[in-house]
């Protein structure tokens, strides 16, 4: 039932009517819930290798388009994929979000949109994403650890996105957060983090083809500890910055302030472009370990970082003129 | 008493074995792929936590051996103090030869100017002077001086501690816990030898040069 791409923002359903026709909606391929997976916790034997294989298989994804700005670099696994994650909303350790995010409900879900826009409110997400046709991309992801991996995320445009919502002049910044829920979050209940989770993107960043409003990897719902039901993906910045499990956005006027970069602003910058030439305080930034293919290698991992994380034909002149030491 | 059955040599090939279980550990998981997404860091971690583990195992032995009067135990110190070099050597070799791999230069920069790397280099080049200098031949020839130049192991133990906290992302309170572990138990195995130091001390200001040597050998 896809209706015209073009659905003004003024017709996208706000809360209250959507509330009452939820039932309706009930067979939208978004993001089951989890039923089964509850608190059980899989040893490495029985781990699922591929998604169809998984307990309780994601909804598969109508993906209308593939391939832009692809890549033909070896994919990561789909066990490694979603078996080492930094999502600390479940905990710390690589293995903690696969583990623990078994309880985790990303249905139904609402985002609001608020700030400099002409349309702000909240939506349910079905309604927020139906006037957009799927894309899958290969993006490389490359973590501020040093690590890096080659992922096809499922997604749309945030720029087409946002467009809806008609953002006004003074919209300078896009600012995002993670949803906080203590009770299917473990990881919340300590201090890592000043939670909520905060991320934010200069607004022609966030309006760049790249930047992906993702909602799937590997052709199905996103994995709850990949950050369902939707998350950023930034490319040619250092993984953090592609928020996950998505509740807020709002278009700003001043830079916001985000998670990491308040925790330790010398080591994360608000722009946080994957840069060789400049290394984390306390690592060299100028090559990672790819973590891709599904065979067991122990050797040869080691890549060159190429700066814009191999993106800078697309997105270098987004900061031309700026001293990327300064704005790191 | 010279034919009188040695219990203690006798048992320092199992105690060898014994510390080479991590190693095997180790070698056994990688051959099975069970090291998981990351292998690479999984084997710089696991090396790092075993040279750490045992260097504090070779600092509690003379703690333990005043505490309990087993004074057999000491003759265990060396074949433990080796064992931190050899995992200390191996964890090193894993980031050369297996993580940088063919980007192996990029050390030189790591060590100028990283300091949690500038601590774990500087703690494995200080390990080398006092491995070659564990034998027998070495400590008549090095006389008081080798008990000064090991007593680096205590810089050394710092400083590797330090390698473990400062490569944890800061701000990760609970990442940092398990180098606070580490720092807790080796602030406390010097910590117990201060009171030693102290007397040691003041003993050598009332006496002579000489009678100060004798002291120091005690320790």
């Amino acid at each position: 039932m896809r209706k015209s791409a073009d659905i003004p923002p003024s017709e996208i359903t706000p809360e209250t009517v959507y509330r009452g026709r939820r039932e309706l909606l009930k067979g939208f391929a978004l993001a089951a819930p989890a039923l089964l997976v509850g608190c059980g916790r899989h040893s490495d034997a029985d781990a699922s290798a591929s998604p169809a294989s998984e307990p309780t298989p994601r909804p598969e994804l109508k993906i209308a388009r593939r391939g832009q700005f692809g890549t033909t670099e070896p994919q990561t696994s789909y066990q490694d994929a979603t078996h080492y994650n930094n999502y600390y909303e479940f905990g710390t350790d690589k293995a903690d979000p696969a583990r623990n995010s078994g309880r985790f409900q990303p249905k139904p879900w609402m985002v609001e949109i608020a700030g400099h826009a002409e349309v702000t409110g909240k939506f349910a997400l079905e309604d927020f994403l139906k006037p957009h046709p799927l894309e899958e991309r290969i993006y490389r992801m490359r973590c501020v650890e040093a690590w890096s991996m080659v992922l096809p995320w499922v997604g749309i445009p945030l720029g087409d996105v946002l467009k809806r919502f008609k953002p006004t002049a003074a919209a300078k910044y896009v600012a995002f957060t993670t949803v906080e829920r203590p009770s299917e979050m473990p990881g919340l209940a300590y201090g890592v983090l000043d939670w909520p989770y905060r991320e934010g993107l200069r607004i022609d960043e966030a309006m760049h083809p790249l930047t992906l409003l993702t909602v799937g990897l590997y052709g199905r719902a996103l994995p709850n500890q990949n950050g369902a039901p939707l998350r950023l993906v930034v490319p040619w910045k250092y993984g953090f910055k592609g928020i996950k499990s998505i509740v807020r956005i709002e278009f700003t006027d001043q830079q916001p302030r985000t998670a990491w970069n308040e925790s330790a602003p010398r080591e994360y910058g608000f722009y946080s472009n994957v840069n060789p030439a400049i290394d984390h305080p306390r690592w060299s930034q100028s090559t990672e370990r790819r973590i891709a293919g599904s065979g067991f290698s122990l050797l040869g991992n080691r890549v060159a970082t190429l700066p814009f994380n191999g993106y800078a034909d697309q997105v270098a002149t987004l900061y031309s003129g700026m001293d990327l030491r300064k704005y790191f | 008493m010279p034919h009188r059955f040695d219990r203690i040599a006798a048992s320092k090939p199992f105690v060898f074995a014994l510390c080479l279980l991590p190693l095997a550990w180790l070698v056994w998981d990688t051959l099975h792929s069970q090291l998981g997404t990351d292998p690479v860091a999984q084997l710089e971690h696991r090396s790092g936590d075993w040279t750490l583990r045992i260097l504090l195992a070779t600092l509690g032995v003379t703690p333990l051996r005043l505490l309990t009067k087993w004074h057999w135990l000491s003759r265990y110190r060396r074949m433990l103090g080796l064992f931190a070099f050899f995992y200390a050597s191996t964890h090193l070799t894993i980031y050369l030869v297996i993580d940088l791999g063919g980007f192996w230069s990029q050390i030189f920069a790591e060590i100028a100017k990283k300091p949690f790397i500038t601590v774990g280099f500087a703690a494995w080049l200080m390990m080398v002077p006092l491995a070659i200098t564990s034998t027998k031949g070495m400590i008549r020839r090095l006389g008081g001086n080798w008990l000064r130049l090991h007593r680096l192991v205590y810089l050394i133990g710092i400083c590797g501690v330090l390698h473990f906290m400062w490569q944890v992302k800061s701000g990760n309170k609970i990442a940092v816990r398990e180098p606070l572990i580490y720092l807790t138990i080796l602030i406390g195995l010097l910590a117990l030898r201060v009171p030693g130091w102290l007397k040691r001390w003041h003993t050598s200001r009332r006496s002579s040069p000489a009678r100060a040597a004798v002291n120091a050998k005690a320790a």
